[in-house]
């Protein structure tokens, strides 16, 4: 018996890897057929594959193997969710998670009583076979098939590009419903057994189902904070960060569905409540990296899902019953629609943004069903329900239906109702400050009104989060780091990414189409300031002191690349080369500003130029050194340009101790750029200024990937 | 004590409900707590705004509490601002933070989108010039951040200069390098706030409010 398990497993294995070699080749093909993937959702096309190897598969003799139900609730759903999870916006959710809530809770039992009962009705009307079917495995199934899929809804809605507004309301339901799936699906798999049910039963349910969904949400939120916590230790370890989220994320679904809570209720939690601090601890590359790992294991999940579903159609015994298939369906669809109208009028009374009757159609119809149902009904077993391969066939129907008909003329009906689409804009520094100073308004607008409304709450878990949470879970200053700060940070790295793609030479992105510089907002100035300042002697010789200390501590990380070195050591050639060269940079970046609407940050020095180069000596010609980018400043050994004061006096001691620490960081810093005109002010009156303390910034190392529009990554409760 | 203090007038209350667009029961909440906290005086202080715990903590409480003393919010044509203000100054600011009703034109949309932008406006605009200077920008930024520390204060004219550049570079376009861009007009701010809804954003739920129960 064991071998003939094994060979099975080793068989859906063996076809697992070839569909999974096959899968991207597909979808790549798919993508060179533009006019077919505009008109038909990939997800159709992937069940339309599924069903053509399924139909080889039994043409050759074999059995095509069918979607079990372990490998796609332990392997193939996590990736997704967690996916979905992470990137979830979270501003938009909690904003509308009342909405959210009453469609996932209220409209999913709503749709499964309905659907079950009636077709029970049904059953018995029919009779002959169809009288055997009783009530418990009507209503069974009527809650496995009344679940929104998030699947689905992903794969279909992600090419619609349809509102946000929209997007997140069927999209967290299609999350938060799993914990009613679950909960009714044990509760009546149970029940069917016993036979019947009373009031305390029905208690009971709702019991267990606030233990589910909250027990979820709790394991998600105990392991998200562990991993946030973790992080905070990983600054000498950068390579293993994008591990801990994705082990974390695991045993947080795992060790939910150990205890029968809702899985993905734990997974969402885990991702949501990492977030926000683990981006604020992890390097740039582990984020960079846990982004695309994560979006490459749920496509991939993604793909083998739809082609199993195709498989196992053709696979799977099926029973068709023109009664119930029909019923089912049509069942379904009332259902849905119903639900959403009646639950949309209720909403509507709380609700500030009214849901008009387009969004409610929008709702329903994107009320798709997917692989989950399909593998619920798969894992019930014939001895209890008899009827367990007509319910599949119905299921099956009903997927097909609503992946292909609805998921084929979403895109049609969203173009000819004129439904909002997202807006692609990219988010930017003046909207970020104006969101987080109304933000402040509404709430002290609500103070002033004595009304502890959204604003105030929010505002308050903003300010114990700030106070005591981030101090916990995020490493060194960050955790003071206020968001609008933290965002332009982020955006400044940004710019200096585009920038340093574009090669720093003749092409710019196309996203700064500006030619404004800070001169052109800076309120005139006395002419002296505009002169470029001439180096005293007395500066000299400071900068060559900071240069000594600098270089002797670089010079050993730095020595293999030393052929490359365009700027020499002091030591060696003349010094004077270097302060000449310096003074073309400067000429040279005052032509730059044009390209900023960051201010253009001070120019390089010595040790930065051979950093960068040494960061990665293909992508930097020894010519651009002196032509172009002196914009981003890469700065491996100081934190602080050399030119500044205080570096002398503060070297010896705060200045040492610090860098060490930072050199640890493993990775380039990056530096804030401050505007020239602040730089000319201070080489002006350098002995009077004090130059503020380090600024810690985030590791910068080699470009790596093209940055992306990153409009799902937002701050937490912004 | 005046007429408005011992029972609601209703006529009074039907003028205020057409002008503010508030509904009675909403104005009767608010004269209620208007009364809390001016200590049923008829009109209302600085000192008294003052007074409210929870704006301790809110960076920009000074602006906000300028902004009821602000004649320009007061729809009348004013400019200045004034040291008290009666129950109908005092709705007229809170009514910019009403919902926009369900079926309203597009027209009527554009208007109060465009009113409660004005109201953001003249909360940058302290000297009343009509547009807002990098001096300005800078404050509310520094504001914005006053909790910060040092930190703070130091980036805060980063990010005032970048905020300043990006409307700049969006409203004008290329400029030659002697041209000045003397601040952020209207017009301007209506552009680069243009992707933000604010006609859905800028709401305060004024309809489960009570004030007797709620309030400090």
């Amino acid at each position: 018996r064991r071998r003939i398990h094994y060979k099975h497993e080793a068989q859906t294995a063996r076809d697992c890897l070839v569909l999974h070699h096959l899968s991207p080749m597909r979808r790549r093909g798919f993508h060179l057929i533009p006019r077919l993937s505009s008109i038909v959702p990939e997800s159709c096309l992937l069940i339309v594959v599924g069903l053509l190897v399924g139909g080889l598969m039994k043409l050759v003799g074999e059995i095509p193997p069918v979607l079990e139900s372990k490998i796609f609730f332990l392997y193939l759903l996590p990736p997704i969710i967690l996916d979905a999870g992470y990137f979830l916006p979270i501003r938009q959710f909690t904003e509308n998670l009342g909405t959210i809530l009453m469609f996932a809770v209220v409209g999913t039992l709503w749709n499964a009583f309905f659907v079950g009962g009636l077709l029970y009705g049904v059953c018995q009307l029919e009779g002959h076979r169809l009288v055997t079917v009783d009530l418990l495995s009507c209503l069974l199934f009527g809650s496995i098939i009344s679940a929104v899929d998030p699947v689905a809804v992903l794969a279909v809605f992600e090419e619609i590009h349809i509102n946000e507004l929209l997007h997140i309301l069927v999209f967290g339901e299609s999350l938060l419903n799993d914990a009613v799936t679950v909960v009714l699906y044990h509760l009546f798999e149970e029940y069917s057994s016993v036979g019947s049910i009373t009031v305390m039963d029905v208690f009971l349910g709702i019991v267990c189902f606030l233990v589910v969904s909250l027990g979820g949400i709790v394991v998600g939120a105990i392991y998200g904070i562990l991993a946030a916590f973790t992080s905070r230790f990983t600054s000498h370890t950068r390579v293993i960060e994008p591990l801990f989220v994705f082990v974390y994320s695991y045993m947080a679904y795992l060790s939910a569905e150990v205890f029968h809570l809702s899985g993905i209720m734990a997974l969402i939690a885990c991702g949501a409540v990492m977030r926000p601090y683990v981006e604020a601890n992890i390097s740039h590359k582990s984020h960079t990296t846990i982004k695309y790992f994560l979006k490459m294991w749920s496509s991939v999940s993604d793909t083998l899902i739809f082609i199993f579903l195709g498989v196992s159609t053709v696979a799977g015994p099926h029973e068709w019953n023109w009664t119930f298939v029909m019923a089912t369906l049509i069942f379904c669809l009332v259902a849905r629609v119903l639900g959403v109208v009646g639950l949309t009028f209720v909403i509507n009374k709380f609700r500030i943004v009214k849901l008009t009757s387009k969004d409610q159609f929008i709702i329903a119809y994107g009320g798709l069903r997917g692989a989950i149902a399909f593998s619920l009904v798969y894992l019930l077993k014939t001895e209890h329900f008899p009827m367990r391969n007509m319910f599949l066939t119905a299921i099956i129907t009903v997927i097909f239906f609503t992946v292909f008909v609805q998921g084929m003329t979403i895109r049609p009906l969203v173009d000819l109702l004129a439904v909002k689409k997202k807006q692609e804009t990219k988010r930017s520094i003046n909207e970020e400050i104006h969101t987080q100073f109304l933000d402040h308004l509404l709430t002290g607008i609500e103070d002033i009104c004595g009304h502890y409304g959204h604003h105030h709450w929010k505002d308050k878990l903003n300010r114990f989060n700030k106070k005591y949470v981030k101090k916990c879970l995020i490493a060194g200053e960050r955790s003071k780091e206020p968001q609008l700060i933290a965002f332009y940070h982020k955006m400044e790295m940004k710019q200096a990414i585009e920038l340093v793609e574009s090669g720093g030479g003749a092409k710019f992105p196309s996203a700064l189409p500006s030619t404004v510089s800070m001169q052109n907002i800076q309120p005139k100035k006395p002419p002296q300031d505009r002169a470029l300042p001439q180096l005293s002697k007395a500066r000299e010789e400071e900068i060559r002191k900071i240069l000594r200390t600098n270089l002797q501590r670089t010079r050993q990380r730095l020595r293999s690349y030393n052929r490359h070195t365009l700027v020499a050591d002091p030591y060696e050639d003349g010094w004077n080369e270097i302060l000449i060269k310096r003074k073309k940079m400067k000429e040279l970046e005052k032509k730059m500003n044009n390209y900023l609407t960051v201010p253009a940050p001070p120019p390089d020095s010595p040790t930065i130029a051979r950093a960068r180069l040494a960061s990665d000596p293909q992508a930097w010609g020894l010519k651009s050194v002196t032509e172009s980018i002196p914009t981003i400043k890469v700065d491996l050994a100081s934190p602080q340009s050399p030119e500044s004061v205080n570096m002398v006096d503060e070297f010896g001691k705060k200045g040492s101790q610090s860098k060490a620490s930072k050199e640890e960081e493993g990775g380039l810093t990056m530096k804030v750029p401050s505007p020239t005109n602040q730089r000319k002010d201070k080489t002006a009156d350098e002995d009077n200024d004090k130059e503020p303390q380090q600024r810690l910034m985030r590791c910068l190392s080699d470009p790596g990937p093209t940055a992306e529009e990153e409009d799902e990554d937002e701050a937490f409760l912004p | 004590m005046g007429s408005f203090q011992s029972l609601p007038d209703d006529h009074q209350y039907r003028t205020l409900s057409q002008k503010t667009g508030f509904s009675l029961e909403q104005i009767a909440i608010l004269h209620n707590r208007f009364k809390q906290l001016s200590q049923n005086e008829e009109t209302l202080r600085r000192d008294d705004l003052k007074t409210i715990q929870d704006l301790e903590s809110n960076p920009i409480r000074s602006q906000i509490i300028e902004a009821f003393f602000d004649s320009r919010n007061f729809q009348k044509d004013g400019v200045g601002s004034v040291e008290e203000i009666g129950f109908e100054e005092f709705l007229t600011v809170m009514s910019y933070f009403r919902a926009p009703p369900q079926h309203i034109t597009e027209e009527q949309r554009e208007e109060m989108r465009r009113a409660k932008l004005r109201f953001l406006f003249n909360m940058h605009d302290t000297d009343n010039d009509g547009t807002i200077t990098l001096e300005e920008y800078r404050h509310v930024v520094e504001e914005l951040l006053s909790r910060s520390g040092a930190l703070g204060r130091e980036t805060a004219k980063g990010i005032a200069d970048a905020a300043m550049l990006e409307v700049a570079s969006i409203s004008v376009g290329p400029m030659a390098p002697d041209e000045f861009y003397e601040g952020i007009t209207f017009e301007h701010f209506l552009k680069i706030l243009n992707g933000v809804e604010i006609e859905t954003r800028m709401n305060i739920r004024f309809l489960n409010m009570d004030a007797t129960v709620l309030c400090k």
